[in-house]
């Protein structure tokens, strides 16, 4: 439950420029109320300045001058509403081909992506993407909104052929039919959005809106086993907690319980789990997601990096990993290259041996490539320093990523998905 | 399984961020205002290190034109919670002829503050400063990062951000560079609100309905204090008001306002229409005005 005792649902939302992406958002925010009166005010100002006769409802989210400039969305944007039952975190990521490293960034953090199509285009080259990219982090839920229905007089077989050209990527993609969801609609014309369009009476499924809300946050996580990476270790050295030593860290995967048989990564020791505290409660048993704070019954050697998992569930152990990259920098990524690799909140060096193929993000199929650039997706091997304690991407999220950071910049340059 | 701990995602978010500026930096600081934000960052805080004490200190920097209320209340806070504070004015800087006073009928200390912090961040070599800006304030800062680096003059590049995958938080810096962290980028107004009476936080007592002598400005509302410029006409008048965002008194408007309690204050910010940052005098200037000031580091 978020603060308010609301269901708090996280989006993704991918289209190409143009698509109204910027317009669906503004939609959504001016129709459940969540602009305020100064922004509509300055959205009628800035609409007129530039002789719309229409709301424009996109200058309610595109944020930098640059892009105000040019009338494009150039970055990752946050954007928050909320309806009585949920709240709502949006991430808005750009469309561009280039910007593909924004859309693996917002989708990274969502559990639904809104994939918008424009209606008179159909499925294009970069609806490819943005669904290859929701495939490849594992969204929970794919809205496939199939926008500007206006333009092509509401018609129903133009959204049927979208759909029939969509449900063959879905066929190659590992989701089931039923996480993805095609929803007709006009975000300038506000028709199916939260309110049900009187021009698509063949349309019989929910508004865009009331599809978001009958979401269950549980269903679109998967259940895993327990992982608790210790972020930072607790020592008050106070005379009422002189010899507390707490384990700080967010809980993965699964709940841990008091009494919980415990395996201390990398070292091996096994322990009981003694208490569970969060603030100046103490807890019996803690949900995934919970940023808690372990003491354990036996004084072994645990420190940041370090994991805590129940014993019979111990992650894989290895220096040699094998992983799909995204690159999100400009820097270009070759075999033998070291950069440091995190995984979690631990960190070890990590040594490119092999480029095994550059992977079409279009489900074309891969090629052989000496180098990732911006943008590329590909397969390669990693040899590390220490042993990471990873679970394959495949069936634990959390567990299964990491980034790499550059040695000189220290800039982020790509995000890999464990096999 | 007895009484399972449901967390609150937005709280756990922020508590595990917390806990990275610890891990990851040497010598990191809360930079507080005395404002709503920043007392729920302090709160936020206690939670991350209980039972140990927040293991970072507080930096205030004062323009000398704060309401005295909130002055007495960071005073008061840092005495019960035993924490370090560390307060640097704006004036130093005016006496040091690093800034010039503004003059005149919009006349401000805010955009003073950025050479007086960069300044304090220079002289403490403060690694990673913790600070209580949401994304929902302002749409510049919707494309903030949670880790935000800002280069040897505090300057933020927005086109070169680093990408933010997953709850994986890159604190790698050079030295000279210091990270912007924060913590509650994913809450709204009203989440801050609901916590604050979730959690009954103590806040200064000008968020709460009071009478004051004010005046009206182009559709704001003004302290009358001699800090404020006031033309002849400009006529004071005593109203029941509060504010919705504690800043330097100069560029500070109130609302009028009957809520009392925590509770009328937050039926009053779900039924309101104007939006938070709408009376923030400074950034009524330009349409573009906080990502100008962001850029030269201003928090």
């Amino acid at each position: 439950m978020d603060i308010q005792g609301r269901k708090l649902i996280k989006i993704a939302t991918a289209g190409s420029v143009d698509d109204g992406k910027s317009t669906l958002i503004g939609r959504l925010l001016y129709e459940t109320n969540s602009l305020t009166t100064d922004k509509i005010e300055a959205i009628e100002r800035n609409s007129r300045q530039r002789g719309y006769d229409y709301l424009d409802f996109s200058l309610a989210t595109d944020g930098l001058v640059a892009e105000r400039e040019q009338g494009i969305t150039i970055d990752v944007a946050h954007i928050y509403f909320n309806t009585n039952k949920t709240n709502f975190i949006v991430a808005d990521t750009p469309g561009h081909v280039e910007y593909t490293r924004n859309m693996v960034t917002g989708a990274s953090t969502s559990q639904v992506a809104i994939i918008l199509i424009d209606a008179r285009k159909g499925v294009i080259e970069q609806t490819y993407r943005h669904f290859f990219i929701s495939n490849l982090l594992r969204i929970g839920h794919v809205v496939v909104a199939i926008n500007k229905m206006d333009l092509v007089d509401y018609n129903e077989d133009v959204f049927l052929k979208i759909k029939a050209d969509f449900d063959a990527l879905v066929a190659k993609s590992n989701f089931s039919e039923d996480q993805i969801t095609f929803i007709p609609v006009s975000a300038l014309k506000g028709e199916n959005i939260t309110r049900k369009s009187d021009h698509m009476p063949w349309y019989v499924g929910n508004t865009l809106l009331d599809h978001l809300e009958v979401l269950e946050p549980q269903d679109l996580q998967e259940s895993a086993v327990a992982r608790f990476p210790v972020q930072y270790v607790i020592r008050p050295k106070t005379e009422a907690y002189h010899d507390f030593r707490g384990f700080s860290g967010k809980l993965y995967g699964n709940s841990l319980q008091v009494g919980d048989q415990v395996t201390v990564l990398p070292s091996g020791n096994v322990s009981t789990i003694k208490g569970i505290h969060f603030f100046d409660q103490e807890i019996d048993a803690a949900a995934p997601g919970a940023s808690v704070v372990i003491t354990l019954e036996d004084e072994v050697d645990c420190s940041r990096g370090d994991m805590i998992v129940k014993v019979g569930e111990e992650p894989s152990s290895e220096k040699s990993i094998s992983a799909t990259l995204c690159q999100v920098n400009s820097k270009n990524l070759r075999v033998g290259q070291k950069y440091i690799l995190q995984h979690g909140v631990n960190r070890v060096l990590a040594k490119v041996e092999q480029i095994e193929s550059k992977i079409h993000a279009d489900f074309s199929g891969t090629e052989e490539t000496e180098q990732l650039k911006l943008n590329d997706i590909g397969k390669v091997q990693l040899r590390l320093s220490k042993p990471v304690h990873f679970d394959s991407y495949q069936t634990n999220k959390s567990n299964g990523a990491f980034i790499l950071i550059d040695e000189g910049s220290f800039d982020t340059v790509s995000v890999g998905f464990i096999e | 399984m007895s009484n399972l701990f449901i967390p609150n995602p937005k709280e756990a978010e922020s508590i595990h961020i917390l806990r990275e500026v610890a891990a990851q930096f040497e010598r990191p600081v809360l930079l507080f205002s005395g404002g709503k934000d920043s007392i729920t960052l302090v709160r936020l805080a206690q939670k991350a290190f209980f039972p140990a004490k927040i293991p970072f200190p507080l930096l205030h920097v004062d323009t000398g034109h704060n309401f005295p209320e909130t002055i007495e209340f960071r005073d008061q806070l840092v005495k019960e919670l035993g924490l370090e504070l560390i307060v640097r004015n704006v004036q130093d800087s005016i006496d040091q002829g690093k800034v010039r006073e503004e003059k005149g009928r919009y006349a401000s200390r805010n955009t003073l503050q950025t050479t007086t912090l960069l300044d304090a961040i220079e002289e403490f070599k403060f690694d990673a400063c913790i600070g209580g800006a949401r994304r929902d304030e302002e749409k510049a800062r919707a494309k903030e990062r949670v880790f935000s680096v800002r280069d040897d003059f505090g300057q933020w590049d927005e086109k070169n951000q680093r990408p933010e995958l997953f709850d994986m938080l890159n604190g790698k810096i050079h030295v000279g560079q210091n990270v912007r962290v924060f913590p509650i980028s994913n809450w709204t107004e009203l989440d801050v609100w609901e916590y604050i009476r979730t959690e009954n936080i103590a806040i200064p007592s000008i968020y709460f309905a009071h009478k004051r002598e004010v005046f009206f400005r182009d559709g704001l509302i003004w302290t009358a204090n001699e800090h404020v410029y006031r033309e002849a006409h400009e006529e004071v008048t005593e109203k029941w008001v509060r504010f919705r965002t504690v800043g330097d008194m100069t560029c500070t408007a109130a609302v009028l306002s009957e809520a009392k309690t925590l509770d009328d204050v937050v039926a009053e910010i779900r039924e309101s229409t104007l939006s938070e940052r709408g009376a923030r005098i400074d950034d009524k200037r330009s349409e573009a005005a906080m990502e100008s000031r962001k850029k030269v580091g201003y928090f």
